[in-house]
């Protein structure tokens, strides 16, 4: 595990959203052969202003508007990136990705490994539980990450935003790179040109003595609720943000669990079959000597999300299922 | 149909005569067990491949289906290197990692061949876009059978091909039946060019065995494309000797039926007829011709029997770059 590199200067405090247009044009910029397609770029810049501007900045031949054609798109960025672009395939809401499914697990990830060539692909779209209901809120980080040949991008901050596609946009492979749709507006810092953050190395964002939680995505800010209230109840709680599912960072993860013996595992998917039991698994398997009693997962209940606020909010974790969590890894 | 040179024809003759050579061996091979996971044989179908491969350029792309030996053959890869990979050898196109579904070389322009139905003209919609995006003189041809005419993403790719205007030639390679299912049973329409049509692609249906045909229809497209006046789409209606499936027995079709495109119709006959009628060849000359490509397809046997396997241990070789983990 790495903290932040900070070591390229902080410049602005956009929004998570203008973190991702800010990494991408500067990589638009310096390769020619990276462009966008996606449906409503170039006017409306995307159902979450993720690329707004940037039409307009670099020619609607690279911010390409695409009919509502899921496997087309995908289809289209995996031919063009076999062919020697790096195109950017926007699905807006990664519910989306249900119509190329085919083309991103079959096709994208499969390609290097059988017919030499490369795919340089970054497929964008906005991930997790907010109000929308069933249809635009799944979390689906599970299924990319556990398909060889994906890798998966889970960024909670405008700094890693950017690092992060930054990164995306000089590697030559397929991934798969899911923005939180609480975040969007949140702000932050962002560094310069020059800063890029690895993949599969996870940061800690809060220094703990007690216990650990390890979480991607939004869960990392109800983590932090979480983390400020038990402090005021003298626990004293690390959090890891994993910032990609895959690569996984193990090392983050075990040292974690060497440290404290006590750990908490979080995210907004179903329990069942998540990147959480992928976590506890490997780390029990490997460290289950340093651990005081059993990692405790916190997820998603196993039902659609509902319209209705206040059952949506129940079919996630809250502060208060994160205080118990931490609260039970405490009492062994 | 007007006739292409003499060096040109003959070279078209020995091309299908090298697929139907090849198909024929592999066949039986596979029914010995040599090829890993069976195969899919093209035996009828020489005309499509080798008239719309003619016709291209060495650096154009192509992506392609299951069904793909007779396409990646007239592409200009060797029986040496596909008949390796049929055997799942390291000297395979493919590393002896995709045996005869997944023939590919991204470096030569080949995209690879496809398990899934309609997925190779997704690809090779999307080469289309890359050579647009670079302004490159070239085309993307995509294969795909009439059984991929039934799914949807066949036609999302078409639409966006149009409203682009692509330079991408799709290419059915027809051969009427999807497995067991003959394309009028499960095509509402009929036409497939008029389906094609609706989506304001220029469409033709041609026949499939006629080589000579098949190459002037793609040579045509292709110099459409490189003129920026976008995408064609090309039903070469065709007909497969031998099952979906090496070892298949289906009562799905009388053998009436077969032997009737046999000898009414087969593309190597009616072009050898063609052949000896220019005075290109005389039949010594044709045998001849044969012998040689069946030393060449013994050869390629002999090559993919010595070859050796491919050292397990790069099995995590070529999934990812590892770039991404890489402090940049």
């Amino acid at each position: 595990m790495t903290t932040a590199t900070t070591t390229a200067t902080k410049v602005q405090h956009p929004s998570y959203s203008e973190a991702f247009q800010s990494g991408v044009r500067e990589e638009m910029t310096r390769n020619p052969g990276i462009f966008i397609i996606g449906t409503d770029l170039q006017e409306r810049g995307g159902h979450f202003a993720q690329v707004k501007g940037i039409a307009q900045e670099f020619g609607v031949e690279r911010v390409k508007d695409s009919p509502i054609s899921e496997a087309a798109m995908v289809a289209a960025g995996v031919g063009a990136a076999m062919y020697g672009c790096h195109p950017i395939v926007d699905l807006n809401f990664i519910d989306f990705a249900f119509g190329a499914m085919d083309e991103i697990l079959n096709q994208a990830a499969k390609i290097r490994f059988m017919f030499n060539g490369k795919v340089p692909l970054v497929i964008r779209a906005t991930s997790g539980v907010a109000l929308g209901g069933a249809h635009h809120c799944n979390s689906l980080e599970a299924l990319f990450a556990s398909t060889p040949g994906l890798s998966v991008a889970v960024p909670s901050t405008p700094m890693d935003v950017k690092g992060l596609i930054k990164t995306a946009l000089r590697s030559d492979d397929p991934v798969i790179f899911l923005m939180h749709k609480k975040l969007s507006g949140i702000r932050g810092e962002i560094a310069d040109e020059n800063y890029f953050v690895p993949f599969g190395k996870a940061k800690s964002v809060r220094t703990g003595s007690d216990a650990a939680i390890i979480s991607y995505g939004y869960s990392i800010v109800t983590a932090q609720k979480a983390a400020q209230a038990l402090e005021a109840e003298g626990i004293s709680v690390e959090i890891i943000d994993l910032r990609t599912l895959f690569p996984l960072d193990e090392e983050a993860i075990n040292n974690a669990v060497k440290k404290y013996g006590r750990v908490v595992v979080l995210d907004e998917a179903p329990v069942f079959g998540s990147i959480t039991a992928e976590i506890a698994a490997t780390a029990t398997e490997k460290n289950f000597g340093s651990l005081k009693g059993p990692i405790v997962r916190v997820g998603g209940v196993r039902a659609p999300i509902s319209a209705n606020p206040a059952m949506a909010d129940a079919a996630i974790p809250t502060v208060a299922s994160i205080m118990k969590a931490v609260k039970t890894v405490m009492s062994y | 149909m007007s006739v292409p040179d003499k060096k040109t024809s003959l070279a078209l003759l020995r091309s299908m005569m090298v697929i139907r050579d090849f198909e024929e061996t592999a066949d039986k091979l596979s029914l010995r067990g040599k090829v890993s996971g069976g195969m899919h044989n093209s035996s009828g179908q020489e005309a499509v491949a080798v008239g719309v491969l003619s016709a291209l350029a060495e650096f154009d792309v192509i992506a392609t289906t299951h069904r793909s030996h007779h396409h990646t053959l007239a592409k200009g890869f060797t029986p040496r290197e596909i008949m390796a990979e049929l055997f799942t050898r390291s000297t395979g196109i493919s590393g002896g990692r995709g045996a005869s579904m997944h023939l590919g070389d991204v470096t030569r322009g080949h995209f690879g061949g496809n398990g899934i139905v309609g997925a190779g003209v997704g690809i090779a919609m999307g080469a289309a876009l890359g050579i647009q995006q670079k302004g490159d003189k070239k085309v993307s041809v995509g294969f795909i059978g009439d059984g991929g005419m039934n799914t949807g993403r066949t036609w999302e790719a078409i639409n966006m091909a149009v409203i682009y205007k692509l330079p991408l030639i799709v290419i059915v390679d027809n051969n009427q039946y999807a497995v067991e299912t003959f394309v009028g049973r499960v095509t509402g329409g009929g036409d497939l060019a008029k389906r094609a049509e609706g989506f304001g692609m220029r469409a033709f249906n041609i026949d499939g065995m006629d080589v000579a045909e098949v190459r002037k229809y793609t040579s045509e497209a292709r110099e459409r494309a490189l003129a920026g006046e976008g995408p064609t789409f090309i039903n070469a209606v065709t007909y497969r000797y031998y099952g979906h499936n090496v070892g298949e027995k289906g009562q799905y079709r009388t053998q009436e039926e077969i032997e009737r495109w046999k000898s009414t119709k087969d593309p190597i006959d009616h072009f050898i007829a063609v052949v000896l009628e220019q005075g290109y060849a005389n039949q010594a000359e044709v045998d001849e011709m044969r012998a040689s490509v069946r030393a060449e397809i013994e050869d390629a046997v002999a090559f993919a029997d010595s070859s050796p396997e491919p050292d397990i241990s790069t099995i995590y070789d070529d999934i990812d770059s590892g770039m991404l983990g890489v402090q940049l």
